[in-house]
């Protein structure tokens, strides 16, 4: 029964879902739209990461003649969960279209559930007090705390995340995503420790149009989720990297902080190097440390956090995930291991391995211009403006 | 400085009995007995007293008593002597309390509380004296299935399988920790009893080549010892990532420990400190797990099991799935109660978990998630007598290791003492006129003798069951009751009732 | 898929799709029929290699070989015309492995033994816990620059660090943190907060400066440029100020 997620997400009720991965992103930062074939391929390269029991993709820029309608993708169990659901969107949104997503058969994808998507129009049915994207996130708990065998697992603009229980080629494949063109994809390859795997439970995680990719184990969880339980998150899916999806929501959207602080939130210097910065540098570091310290994100992490036009990869500020970076021409890429980027782009303009904390941040307000090396220069650039 | 520490104990002598003979003097690695040669006169001071009775049990005449030193503290319960000794100590030194052996506290002992079944009427008891009785254990990994092709033949291909006669194998103690002597003896006494011995993680000693086929060789995060010939010789590689009485925490052997020969099998020069860092430094997440498992598969060309070794400890169920799925053949769990030759007494008393709920728990996972059959389940922490095993196997366990014991079958008094490297009784120390003590001839028969007669304690109970093969027993929790315990203990540890 | 050339002394093999375990697998068996010399082409992330073998092989790879690159290695010399990975010599016993290009984490870690150049930089915990042996002693030359942690619970060994990237002086913190054993060169200087608290430095003696000029001319052997220029450079020699840096923090 969906509506038990803690069950379907962590059916023996541990402290949390402890799973790691391989982790893998390309954005081209000038905007041009490209398929998921060297992705299903980068990520594929991976395998030995995973376990198979989880595998997904988000895609951004991926259907432009629906661009301003929230794009809902939604999984049920069965024909009563969809009837229920559909008649909960037509009551609070406008429904602009509906279509079943294509599958095709997948030897080792095994009781797939029901996959639709829905266009929707934010309508009259919203209280003025509330902004349309508040309103979808309400009803986005709504549909997925409160009505039977349906998850919402998708719900932002112009951008989808696909997500299954397979090795992530096996899911591309499910999915057919080699037929979907998108400016910026990420991917994941899962292997969870305490689940035999739910649908819901793969990465990405998403809110709106803010997805995740999540490797390694986040220590600090316990106070992270009570943090943000303060500020009215509701942790259903007791993973880490939910925590670290509502962490980038209430501290960017919420809070309006730019991303290369949110960097500075999850993975602050440590107080030593602090010290040895110039005065206003301190003040701010130190501020924030000491606002947002249960937020610091403690343990082995690399994620990939992306939105509409960014793409961001960050890791633990004593980098125990691995993370390397890509260039090539616009191109942005990033992965756990460089192998999977040069399958698919052999001749990179440059490559390197950020330091920990340090975050990597595509843009399309600040595109990548072709041309040799100076691609590490520029990533770099835009970073260090802080 | 002036201690403020009391004796812990006192020794007393019987100058009747008292033939001035020394031996208590030449005995004593702590220094309390001297012989005045001018009065004629032996003298014993009790400061620094471990209590380990080795002049006790070596006197001739019986002239000599240890007893516990009755300084009475006011009653407080919550300032008990040990905590405010404790507190002494660091005031006098600055530094991290340690300690030796495991965990001496009062939690819960789940043993005690569970009892096992006996056939009555309607199924009748085997006498194992005169009828078979099976104890052989595999160890590794099995399939899903077994196929076989159209002409009847096999067509499963087995991963490499450890056979033990006895569902008891000797804990990881490496030299460095324990003397050669004691190695010896376990490793002598494992190949008698058809059973394994365990190097821990100081490297191998060519003098134990020879018992390599009942030689478990560990991987640990400081890597000693680790080189080729290592792997070819073992028997089964065993990761290790923590131990019970210390999880989380790496390991300092220090520089006097390391002698010429320490230095030798650790592969390391003599004197320096030998560091196991906290973590494995290859190994941040579970998919790197499996990065060194495999890495360790493909330099012994797939030929042994790898096993890979966690202190029990929160969320173990979870991990011990996670490492079933990361490709070990053999999973072991070291509990609460699991011994060191050194740790962090604080981190000793206060971190893990029981290693009866955690044996539990992860057996029960590993059923639920459909992969108990892909890894075996070892476990060890304060098993003490043959009741133990049988319970730790009727939970799940497919075989147990012991350490503590062995070593009391050897003459260890647990004094706790381990990590001064004094050991009087020549087990914890690589001092070699302390180490000669350990006589691998006797230590080998000692050791022996306990396995006989906990094989035969072993056959009995099984047979008073009705059961003739101890894969009737392995999980088989419909074997046992508990007592005295709470709703969820008993939930936990997934028996009912006594008289349910 | 292996194809070999005339006169058998070398053999190529197209790696494209091979899964790691059947590619070792090959290696084994041609190091076995004594084939010195092995070239792997389209190497997109095969982990292990080198691993396990017990004969000498020269091993030329083209591509992006795997995580734990000459894990327990004892003996091949492997050449990578690319970036590695992480774990790469991860506790070596023996042999040379030279990268042109970069180097991911942990690399070196815990090894005992054998050679290893790298070009450009290398990632976090680089030489991490290398041991000395009797007459072994792990040598890591890093053309570039290390990230923190770099020589970490060292415990011999010679690490080099030359900061030749042409893009900042050496940027790590925590050099060295834990260190008991070995030495590290550096080229130019360092903060004192970036070093661990049990590393001291001192200026190179003539007997450094031989060990320094072995490995340097090696260094530009494999990636050219002049050994003798690179040695009026200043350096640093980094070495552990005592043998037992955790001997006095317990209480008995």
């Amino acid at each position: 029964m969906m509506k038990e997620l803690n069950l379907m997400q962590n059916p023996y009720q541990d402290d949390k879902v402890i799973d790691a991965c391989s982790i893998f992103g390309v954005m081209d930062t000038s905007g041009k739209r490209f398929s998921g074939e060297g992705v299903i391929r980068a990520i594929a390269n991976m395998h030995d990461r995973g376990n198979g029991l989880g595998g997904g993709f988000a895609v951004y820029g991926l259907y432009p003649e629906y661009a301003d309608l929230y794009a809902f993708h939604i999984m049920y169990l069965n024909r009563q969960g969809q009837e229920k659901v559909e008649a909960f969107l037509r009551e609070k949104f406008h429904l602009v279209h509906t279509e079943e997503v294509p599958t095709r058969l997948t030897p080792n994808i095994v009781n797939p559930p029901a996959v639709r998507r829905y266009f929707l129009e934010v309508g009259d049915a919203r209280p003025e007090e509330q902004s349309a994207d508040d309103y979808v996130v309400g009803k986005v708990m709504e549909i997925n705390t409160g009505l039977e065998d349906a998850f919402v697992f998708s719900s932002g603009k112009d951008m989808a995340v696909f997500k299954g229980v397979g090795y992530p080629e096996e899911i591309a494949d499910y999915f057919c995503l080699e037929q979907y063109q998108g400016y910026l994809w990420t991917a994941h390859g899962r292997f969870p420790t305490n689940t035999r795997g739910w649908w819901g439970g793969a990465h990405p995680f998403s809110l709106l149009d803010w997805t995740v990719v999540h490797n390694g184990e986040i220590s600090s969880y316990g106070i992270n989720r009570r943090c943000l339980e303060q500020y009215g998150y509701q942790c259903t899916m007791q993973t880490d990297t939910e925590v670290v999806a509502y962490a980038v929501d209430l501290l960017i959207r919420k809070h309006g902080l730019p991303v290369e602080i949110l960097a500075k939130v999850l993975a602050p210097p440590l107080w030593s190097e602090i010290e040895r910065r110039p005065p206003g540098e301190q003040k701010l570091l130190r501020t924030l440390r000491q606002v947002y310290g249960s937020l610091l994100l403690n343990g082995p992490f690399t994620v990939i956090i992306a939105h509409h036009g960014e793409m961001i990869g960050l890791t633990d500020r004593i980098r125990l995930r691995p993370l390397t970076v890509g260039v090539k021409d616009a191109r942005l890429y990033l992965s756990s291991e460089e192998s999977a980027i040069r399958l698919i782009c052999p001749d990179l303009d440059d490559a390197w391995i950020p330091a920990g904390g340090e975050p990597i941040i595509g843009s399309l307000k600040n595109p990548l211009q072709p041309g040799a090396a100076a691609g590490r220069e520029k990533v770099l650039t835009a970073v260090r403006k802080i | 400085m002036k201690t403020y520490l009391p004796a812990k104990f006192i020794i007393e002598r019987d100058l009747e009995k008292c033939i001035r003979c020394e031996v208590c003097v030449n005995q004593c690695s702590f220094d309390n007995h001297s012989y005045d040669a001018e009065d004629d006169e032996m003298r014993s001071q009790s400061d620094n007293c471990a209590g380990c009775h080795r002049c006790v049990s070596f006197c001739p005449t019986g002239a000599l008593t240890v007893r516990k030193n009755p300084i009475e503290y006011r009653d407080n319960y919550n300032w008990r002597p040990e905590i405010i000794e404790d507190i002494i100590k660091q005031a006098e030194t600055g530094g991290v309390l340690l300690t030796g052996m495991g965990n001496d506290k009062g939690q819960r002992i789940y043993w005690d509380h569970l009892l096992l079944n006996a056939s009555q009427v309607t199924n009748p008891s085997i006498d194992p004296l005169r009828e078979p009785m099976e104890m052989t254990t595999f160890l590794g990994k099995k399939p899903d299935r077994v196929e076989i092709g159209p002409d009847g033949e096999l067509k499963t291909e087995m991963a490499p399988q450890v056979k033990l006669e006895v569902p008891v194998m000797f804990s990881a103690m490496s030299y460095g920790a324990v003397s050669i002597n004691v190695q010896e003896s376990l490793a002598r006494a494992a190949t008698e009893m058809g059973t394994m011995w365990n190097t821990g993680e100081g490297g191998l000693h060519p003098k134990l080549y020879q018992y390599s086929n009942h030689t478990i060789v560990q991987v640990a995060s400081g890597r000693f010892g680790v080189h080729p010939e290592y792997l070819d010789l073992a028997r089964i590689v065993e990761i290790k990532i923590g131990q019970g009485a210390k999880p989380g925490i790496g390991g300092h052997l220090p520089g006097e420990k390391v002698s010429v020969e320490v230095a030798t099998t650790r592969m390391i020069p003599p004197g320096t400190d030998a560091l196991s860092p906290a973590p494995q430094h290859d190994i941040y997440s579970i998919e790197d797990l499996a990065q060194l498992v495999y890495a360790l598969k493909e330099a012994t060309h797939y030929e042994k099991p790898i096993s890979v070794k966690i202190a029990a400890v929160h969320n173990s169920a979870a991990i011990a799935s996670g490492m079933v799925r990361a490709g070990a053949d053999i999973i072991v769990l070291d509990g609460l109660r699991g011994a060191t030759g050194a740790a962090p007494k604080i981190i000793r008393d206060n971190v893990g978990i029981p290693i009866e709920l955690a044996l539990a728990s992860v057996d029960s996972r590993l059923r639920q998630e459909g992969i108990r059959h892909r890894a075996s389940i070892v476990i060890s922490g304060g098993i003490r007598n043959s009741g133990d095993v049988v319970k730790a196997i009727a939970l799940g366990a497919d075989a147990v290791n012991i350490g503590t014991a062995a070593l009391v079958a050897l003459g260890c008094h647990l004094c706790q003492q381990c990590h001064t490297g004094k050991c009087a009784w020549g087990i914890c120390t690589s001092d070699l006129f302390l180490t000669k003590r350990v006589n691998p001839d006797i230590g080998a028969r000692r050791l022996v003798n306990l396995l006989r007669g906990w094989s035969m304690e072993i056959k009995d109970i099984l047979g008073g069951m009705g059961v003739n093969a101890l894969e009737s027993l392995r999980g088989n929790r419909l074997h046992l009751r508990g007592v005295g315990l709470n709703d969820t203990e008993l939930r936990i540890l997934g028996v009912r009732m006594a008289g349910d | 898929m292996a194809a070999r050339n005339e006169t058998d002394q070398m053999v190529k093999i197209d790696a494209t799709g091979i899964y790691y375990k059947e590619l070792n697998y090959q290696l084994r068996e041609l190091a076995d029929e004594g084939v010195p010399k092995v070239e792997l082409h389209n190497v997109y992330g095969q982990r292990y290699i080198g691993t396990g073998l017990r004969k000498p092989l020269e091993i030329e790879i083209f591509g992006t070989p795997g995580n734990d690159l000459g894990v327990f290695m004892d003996g091949p010399k492997i050449t990578v015309h690319g970036n590695a990975q992480d774990g790469s010599g991860n506790t070596m016993n023996d042999g040379e492995i030279i990268v042109h290009g970069h180097a991911g984490d942990t690399i070196c870690l815990s090894a005992r033994g054998g050679k290893v150049f790298v070009r450009d930089d290398v990632g976090y915990r680089a030489g991490i816990h290398m041991k000395e042996y009797q007459d072994k002693k792990p040598k890591l030359v890093i053309g570039g620059t290390a990230q923190d942690f770099v020589g970490e619970y060292m415990a011999g060994g010679i690490l080099v660090l030359l900061g030749l990237n042409g893009r900042k002086e050496q940027r790590a913190n925590f050099i060295g943190t834990g260190m008991h054993g070995g030495v590290i060169y550096l080229r130019g200087s360092v903060e004192s907060y970036q070093l661990g608290r049990e590393v001291g430095t001192a200026g190179l003696e003539e007997t450094d400066w031989r060990i320094l000029k072995e490995l340097l001319d090696e260094f530009t052997e494999h990636f050219g440029g002049d050994a003798g220029k690179l040695l009026k450079h200043d350096f640093i020699k980094l070495f552990p100020l005592w043998l037992r840096p955790y001997g006095k923090i317990y209480a008995y």
